[in-house]
């Protein structure tokens, strides 16, 4: 459960985000839209990576294929917004077909198999060239309107479903399908035993941690306005997302937005002051995320908060 | 007779060349308490196991209330109302006290709103004397507390039949007398019971009825009493040389 104090910081932040084009540069702005996406993204992870404890690497399979879906669906003169649903239901779709194979595997092997849907989803879309142009990209009907007009408009598109996918995180974390996920990440033999429809919560699971990738990925497509198979199945993206949300505390529902906001500020950092050391930066969160911080940024101080605000009020577990 | 609550015909379970359950036939009457007994490696969990469907059985079949559950998966075996509780402790270790009954109370149970199943948890925690430890983490109880916390589960999944296997294992002689007071108790609330044992003690302070298993078979069956006279049941805890001697020390 959330804190009221961290509910009021989170919708403090959300209105810096979206009221960067008042008072920043573009690219400030250009960092805003990273962020809500990014946020977007880990929030959607974190139904099946932390809530179940599923550690899934599809993420970029789900962003790939939405890019794709709205952008196909774009050309084909489906109007944009309908482009985007249209993705977001096929994406999931297609996870929840995917979820049912990928889902009997478990740790390592389930990290695998997400990856290697990565791979098939990639290999099909380069692949399919009289449907998706293959390697050489596709071009996605553009906003034909002033820039700054344009950026402002996918920053609140981005900040909308990074917000959809905060109320969905809500809602599972109240609700008996979060209580269910959570018990299959603890003792997955157990639930079943209490009385979990095991195999259909990971499906509904990692069904809703797609979705919204899906939405993400299609609009994405129409802010940049090209796609190709490199851009939209970055391998790197895929490592990203669950590093945030461990970032910020995967299994609570704002730490999630909390790592992808901090991820995406220290990757600007470093990105304009050390190009070539980026990665190696990356590398470097990642193992210290591990050894250190393994509970995420917001198990600290949460913890600290919760003893200084509350003294010793019976404290559920923020997971 | 009215009709069995669950009955098993001619059960048999297989691991590779290994039969852990062989051909076991029995019935458990509504309200019953029987108890299941048999040395080590006799095949009781894994009867328990086809039971609640964590294992099919190779071949046989397994009713309950008339229907045919052979094929049923743990959850719906759970959500029947089959439940058992674990030779191992199996708690969802960082969930408080609470909300590992909760989720008994939620999916077993099928009470389907948290604050309900917790509240139903809280009285079930009353029961077993597991309230005041209530918020802590499940990991951080004792071996005791854990075998209650077990129990406290399965009484929230509502249990037409609960399957007690070796609850009282590693638990001192105090321990004991408190959990024999906690079978007597669900016993009285009309639970029937089927009841893995070693010691005897318990099983013939609470049983009506004994059933013994013997590489994998039912060997013998009857009154708790006249059971543990038995010599087959003798000479399958003791071997047979053993039970010789022991016929001969006891003047049989
Ligand atoms: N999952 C399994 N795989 C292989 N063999 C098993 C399995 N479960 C039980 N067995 C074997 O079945 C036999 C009966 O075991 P078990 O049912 O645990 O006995 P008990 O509970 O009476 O001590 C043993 O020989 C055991 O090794
Ligand atoms: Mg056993």
């Amino acid at each position: 459960m959330m804190s009221r104090l961290g509910l009021a910081l989170f919708a403090g932040w959300v209105v810096i985000l979206a009221t960067t084009p008042l008072f920043a540069e573009n690219y400030i702005v250009r960092t805003a839209i990273m962020i809500a996406m990014y946020s977007a993204l880990a929030l959607s992870w974190n139904i099946i990576g932390g809530f179940t404890g599923y550690p899934s690497f599809a993420t970029v399979a789900f962003f790939g294929v939405g890019c794709y879906v709205g952008g196909i669906a774009q050309r084909a003169g489906v109007p944009m917004a309908l482009a985007w649903a249209i993705a977001t239901v096929a994406v999931g779709a297609m996870a929840a077909a995917l979820g049912a194979i990928i889902l009997r595997l478990k740790g390592h092997y389930f990290a695998i198999g997400s990856i290697a849907i990565v791979e098939v989803c990639r290999l099909v879309i380069s692949s399919w060239r009289s449907v998706t142009g293959g390697g050489d990209g596709l071009n996605v009907p553009l906003l034909r309107w002033h820039p700054d007009a344009v950026a402002q408009f996918f920053l609140l598109v981005m900040i909308g479903i990074m917000l959809a996918a905060f109320v969905m995180n809500a809602l599972v974390d109240r609700h008996r399908l979060g209580f269910g996920l959570k018990c299959i990440r603890q003792n997955e033999d157990a639930a079943d035993m209490v009385g979990v429809d095991t195999t259909r919560y990971k499906i509904v699971g990692f069904t809703l941690s797609a979705l919204l990738c899906g939405t993400v990925g299609a609009a994405y497509a129409s802010w940049v306005g090209y796609i190709d198979p490199t851009d939209s199945f970055q391998i790197l993206m895929t490592v990203k997302v669950p590093v945030m949300a461990l970032m910020g505390g995967a299994g609570t529902v704002l730490g999630p937005a909390l790592g992808a906001a901090a991820f995406v500020i220290l990757e600007e950092i470093f990105w304009a002051n050390f190009l070539e050391w980026n990665r190696a930066i990356l590398g470097a969160i990642i193992v210290a995320l591990i050894f250190f911080l393994p509970g995420g940024l917001l198990n600290i101080s949460w913890r600290r908060a919760a003893r200084r605000l509350r003294g010793r009020e019976s404290a559920e577990a923020p997971a | 007779m009215s009709a069995p609550l669950l009955e098993l015909e001619a059960v048999t379970r297989s691991f590779g060349g290994i039969r852990a359950v062989d051909g076991v036939s029995m019935r458990l009457n509504e309200g019953e308490v029987v108890g299941l007994i048999g040395p080590n490696g006799a095949g009781k969990t894994t009867l328990v196991n086809v039971i609640t469907g964590v294992h099919t059985a190779t071949s046989g079949r397994v009713r309950f209330r008339g229907e045919d559950v052979t094929a049923q998966r743990p959850f719906q075996a759970a959500r029947r109302g089959l439940c058992r509780t674990f030779q191992i402790v199996q708690p969802f270790p960082e969930m408080t006290v609470l909300d590992n009954v909760a989720a008994g109370a939620m999916f077993g149970g099928r009470i389907d709103a948290i604050g309900a199943a917790r509240e139903a948890a809280r009285e079930h925690l009353e029961f077993v004397g597991l309230a005041p430890l209530s918020d802590k983490p499940a990991s951080a109880l004792t071996l005791a507390a854990r075998k209650r916390l077990e129990l406290a589960k399965s009484l929230a999944m509502k249990p037409k039949v609960l399957m007690l296997d070796e609850v009282n294992a590693g638990l001192n002689s105090a321990e004991i007398d408190g959990a024999l007071e906690l079978i007597r108790k669900i016993a009285a609330r009309g639970v029937t019971i089927l009841l893995i044992e070693h010691l005897m003690k318990v099983v013939l302070s609470v049983t009506e009825r004994v059933l013994v298993l013997h590489h994998g078979a039912l060997i013998a069956e009857g009154e708790p009493h006249a059971m543990v006279r038995d010599e087959k049941v003798i000479e399958a805890y003791l071997g047979e040389k053993y039970a010789k001697r022991y016929r001969e020390a006891a003047g049989v």
